[in-house]
C-alpha cells in the first residue's frame, strides 16, 4: 500500500466522521457520535501510517527528508495535528459534538491537499536542509491546530449564546446537545493554553533557525510579522480572561479572529502577499 | 503617600497598571503591524514606487511606513507595552511575594469562608493522635505540613509549588529581556554583505547602512560550487573559506566549507552563504562578413553591449570548450541574446572556431559577423556577514519565556489547611489554577483521611 492511497482513505474517513458528527448533533443518537469519533481515530491512525510511509518513500527515492517541506505536505500535517488535538480533548472531556465543528477543518485540509495540490515528493532546496525545519514546523502546526479547535469551540459558543437569547429553554434543538456556555468558554481557554506555548515555541525555533542560517533572528519578513500578530491576538485573549467583561462572547470573538490571523499567516502571506514580494525577485 | 499626592499621581499610575491598557496595546500592535506586511519595507523596489501616487509616496515617507517597525510610533507602542508590564508587576509583585514567603498557616473563620471545598470530619480520639495521623496522610499524599498550636487547637498547613505564582512575572520579564537583547544587537552589532571572487580575499564588508566595516582579519574564498539534484533543482551552494590573520591562514579556519544552513563564525562575526555569481570578461570580434575591418568588443559575464547597428547583445553563458556539449565543434562558445533594432529577440550561440556557423547569424546582428575569441571567468560567492552580541540575551529571554509560560499554564500553587479541634477535623484547600482538578484531588484526600482516622460512629 502506498502513502497516497492511505491519504485517500484518511480523507474519506474524515468525511464520514464529519457527516457522522452532523447526524449525531441532529439526531442525538449516541451510537452515531461513537461511530463518528471511531472514524476520526481510524483516519488519524491511517494518516499517521501514511505520513510515516511518505517519509520512507522519500528515502527510497534517495532524497530522504521529513514530509514537512511544501504546501501539500504542510496541509496534510496540519490536518493530522487538528485531529490529534481534537482526539486529546475528546479523550479528556468527552464532548462528542465538538467534532462537528472541528472535523470540517481537518477534512478541508485533506480534501484541498488530495484534490488540488501537487503531491509529488520533491528534494529539499538548500534553504530547508536543516533539522530546525522539523522542530519549527511541528511546533507551529501543533499550535495552529489547537487554535483551529479553539475556533470551532468558539463558533459553538456564539451559536449557543445567540440561540439562548432567541429561543425558550424547553424547545428542542441541535444546540441542546452542546455543552453549556461556561464549559465551552473553558474549553476555548484550555485549547488556547495548549496552542499559545506551542506557537511561542514555533516562533522561537523559527528565530533560532533564521539566526543560524541567515544571521538574523528577526527581520520583520511578512511571515514573521504575521506570526507575531497571531501571538499578540492570543496574548490579548489570555489577558482578556482576567479582564472584567471580556470573558465569554468577546473571548470567543478574539479566538475566531486569532484563528483567521493564523490561517492568513499560514496561507495568506504566501498566496496573497507574494505579489508584493515578487518585486524583490 | 499622602491623599494629595494620590489624587495627582494615582490616576496616571492606575492607567499604566490597567489591564485595559494591556488589551489596547496588544490589539493595536496586532493591527498596525499589518501595514508593514503590505507595504514593502526598507528600500522599496522602483516598480512598487511607480505603482503608487506621489501623494501616497510622500505620506508614506512622512509616516515612516517604509521602515515602520523602527518608526517612532511603533517604538512608542512597544515602550508603552513595556511600561505597562513593569507597572503591573510593581503593583502586584509585593502581594504575591508575601503570599509565597509568609504563608497564612492558620485557617481562621474569614479564610474558611473564602474556600469553596471545606469538609468536616467528626472523629473520636485524642486530638494530638488525630493531628499526627492527618500530618502523616498530608505528607504522603501532598506535602509535609507545618503544625501551629493555638491553645487547644492544632492547625496544619501544607503547600505545593508556591513559586509557580511568579511564573507570569517571569514571562513579563522575558519580554523585557528580549527587548534588551535586541537593543544590544542594534547598538553594538551590524549586518553586512560581501562578495568575494574565487581566490580573492577581503578584510572589509559593507553594512546595510552602506558603511564600510573593518573585520580586523581577512577572509579568502578558495572556491565556490553549486551541486544539483538529478532533476536540475539546486542541491547545495558551497564556498570554501579561509580566515587570514596578517595574511596567514588561522589554524582550524583553513579551507572551511560553508553551505546554506551551516555558516562560519570567527571572533563573533559570522559568515552565511547567501548568493553567488560569475565574474569575468569576454572578447568578441565584429567584422564584415568576409572577416575584414575587425573591431574588438568586450562584454562582462552576464553583461551586455551594443552592436554597430544599435541592437543590444546580452551574454548569457560561455564555455571555453564546447566539444562536450556539441560533438564535432571545438573551441570556445558563447550563448547570447540579441535585442534587434526592429524589436525582435533572438538567442543563439557564437563560436570561436567556426566562422561558417557564425555567418548564419548575420540576419540578427545587422549584417556583421560576430565571433567569440574566449574569455576568463570565475565564480564569486555572496556572503551575509553578521555580528550580534545581543543574541544570547535574546535566547535567554526566549528560554525564560518558554519556562515561564509552561509553569504559568500548567502548574499551580496549591494550599491545604487542616484544623483539629475537639475531635473535629476541618479540611480546606485552595489552588491558584485548575480548580476543577484540585476539587477532585481534595475529594480523594478526604476519603483517604477518613480511612486513617477513628471516625465518630465508625461508619
Amino acid at each position: 500500500m502506498t502513502s497516497s492511497s492511505l491519504f485517500n482513505i484518511t480523507t474519506f474517513a474524515y468525511l464520514l466522521s464529519m457527516l457522522g458528527f452532523f447526524a449525531f448533533a441532529v439526531s442525538r443518537i449516541k451510537a452515531l457520535g461513537t461511530a463518528a469519533s471511531a472514524l476520526a481515530y481510524g483516519g488519524l491512525l491511517s494518516q499517521t501510517v501514511a505520513i510515516g510511509l511518505r517519509w520512507k518513500e522519500s528515502y527510497d527515492l534517495g532524497i530522504g527528508h521529513a514530509p514537512l517541506s511544501n504546501l501539500y505536505e504542510s496541509v496534510v500535517f496540519f490536518s493530522w495535528t487538528i485531529v490529534l488535538i481534537y482526539g486529546l480533548l475528546d479523550l479528556k472531556y468527552r464532548y462528542k459534538v465538538i467534532g462537528a465543528f472541528v472535523m470540517p477543518f481537518a477534512l478541508l485540509g485533506m480534501a484541498w491537499g488530495q484534490l488540488s495540490l501537487d503531491s509529488g515528493i520533491q528534494p529539499l532546496v538548500p534553504a530547508l536542509q536543516s533539522n530546525w525545519l522539523t522542530y519549527h514546523v511541528i511546533t507551529c502546526f501543533l499550535g495552529y491546530a489547537a487554535f483551529a479547535v479553539a475556533c470551532g469551540i468558539s463558533i459553538m459558543y456564539l451559536i449557543r449564546e445567540k440561540h439562548e437569547k432567541s429561543t425558550p429553554d424547553n424547545e428542542q434543538s441541535i444546540v441542546a446537545t452542546f455543552p453549556t456556555g461556561r464549559v465551552l468558554d473553558d474549553l476555548n481557554y484550555k485549547s488556547i493554553m495548549i496552542g499559545f506555548p506551542l506557537l511561542t515555541l514555533g516562533i522561537v525555533t523559527g528565530a533560532a533557525w533564521a539566526n543560524y542560517a541567515w544571521g538574523t533572528y528577526w527581520s520583520w519578513d511578512p511571515k514573521e510579522t504575521w506570526s507575531l500578530i497571531v501571538w499578540f491576538v492570543y496574548a490579548a485573549f489570555l489577558h482578556a480572561r482576567i479582564t472584567r467583561g471580556w470573558a465569554g462572547r468577546r473571548a470567543a470573538w478574539l479566538s475566531i479572529i486569532g484563528f483567521a490571523a493564523t490561517i492568513f499567516c499560514y496561507l495568506g502571506v504566501n498566496l496573497l502577499l507574494s505579489g508584493l514580494h515578487s518585486y524583490g525577485g | 503617600m499622602t491623599t494629595n499626592e494620590q489624587s495627582g499621581i494615582r490616576p496616571i499610575w492606575d492607567f499604566f497598571c490597567s489591564l485595559k491598557l494591556t488589551m489596547f496595546t496588544l490589539i493595536t500592535l496586532a493591527i498596525i503591524s499589518i501595514i508593514g506586511t503590505i507595504i514593502p519595507q526598507g528600500s522599496p523596489p522602483p516598480e512598487y514606487l511607480q505603482s503608487i501616487s506621489q501623494t501616497k509616496l510622500k505620506l508614506y515617507h512622512v509616516l515612516g511606513f517604509f521602515d515602520m517597525y523602527h518608526s517612532w510610533w511603533f517604538i512608542m507602542l512597544l515602550s508603552l507595552l513595556s511600561i505597562n508590564l513593569i507597572a503591573c508587576s510593581i503593583k502586584r509583585l509585593p502581594g504575591i511575594w508575601k503570599t509565597i514567603t509568609q504563608p497564612v498557616m492558620v485557617m481562621g473563620d474569614s479564610l474558611e469562608k473564602t474556600l469553596s471545598n471545606v469538609t468536616t470530619i467528626e472523629t473520636r480520639g485524642d486530638d494530638s493522635t488525630i493531628r499526627d495521623r492527618v500530618a502523616a496522610v498530608l505528607k504522603t499524599e501532598f506535602a509535609d505540613p507545618v503544625i501551629t498550636e493555638d491553645g487547644e487547637v492544632f492547625h496544619l498547613f501544607a503547600q505545593k509549588t508556591p513559586w509557580s505564582r511568579l511564573a507570569v512575572y517571569a514571562v513579563h520579564l522575558s519580554v523585557l529581556v528580549i527587548f534588551i537583547g535586541a537593543i544590544i544587537g542594534s547598538l553594538f552589532g551590524y549586518k553586512g554583505f560581501v562578495n568575494i571572487a574565487e581566490g580573492d580575499s577581503v578584510s572589509k564588508v559593507k553594512s546595510r547602512s552602506n558603511k564600510e566595516i573593518d573585520l580586523g582579519f581577512a577572509v579568502r574564498c578558495e572556491k565556490f560550487s553549486v551541486a544539483h539534484y538529478p532533476n536540475g533543482a539546486p542541491k547545495e551552494f558551497k564556498s570554501i573559506l579561509t580566515v587570514l590573520e596578517n595574511g596567514k591562514p588561522v589554524a582550524g579556519y583553513d579551507r572551511v566549507p560553508v553551505i546554506v544552513n551551516d555558516p562560519l563564525s570567527y571572533k563573533g562575526i559570522t559568515f552565511y552563504q547567501s548568493s553567488y555569481g560569475k565574474l569575468g570578461e569576454h572578447e568578441f570580434i565584429i567584422s564584415d562578413p568576409d572577416g575584414t575591418n575587425p573591431q574588438p568588443l568586450r562584454i562582462q559575464s552576464g553583461g551586455s553591449a551594443k552592436l554597430p547597428d544599435g541592437s543590444g547583445i546580452c551574454l548569457q553563458e560561455t564555455t571555453q570548450d564546447v566539444s562536450p556539449f556539441q560533438p564535432g565543434v571545438t573551441g570556445p562558445a558563447a550563448q547570447v541574446e540579441v535585442h534587434m533594432a526592429n524589436g525582435g529577440n533572438k538567442t543563439f550561440v557564437i563560436y570561436g572556431n567556426n566562422a561558417a556557423m557564425n555567418r548564419m547569424n548575420l540576419p540578427y546582428t545587422g549584417g556583421k559577423l560576430v565571433q567569440y575569441r574566449g574569455g576568463e571567468e570565475f565564480m564569486y560567492t555572496g556572503l551575509q556577514v553578521a555580528k550580534d552580541p545581543g543574541v544570547w540575551t535574546v535566547w535567554l529571554g526566549c528560554t525564560l519565556m518558554m519556562v515561564g509560560i509552561y509553569i504559568a499554564f500548567f502548574m499551580s500553587h496549591r494550599r491545604i489547611w487542616v484544623r483539629v479541634q475537639n475531635g473535629t477535623v476541618t479540611v480546606g484547600g485552595n489552588s491558584s489554577k485548575n480548580q476543577g482538578g484540585f476539587q477532585l484531588f481534595m475529594e480523594q484526600l478526604v476519603i483517604k483521611l477518613k480511612k486513617q482516622l477513628p471516625l465518630e460512629d465508625n461508619k
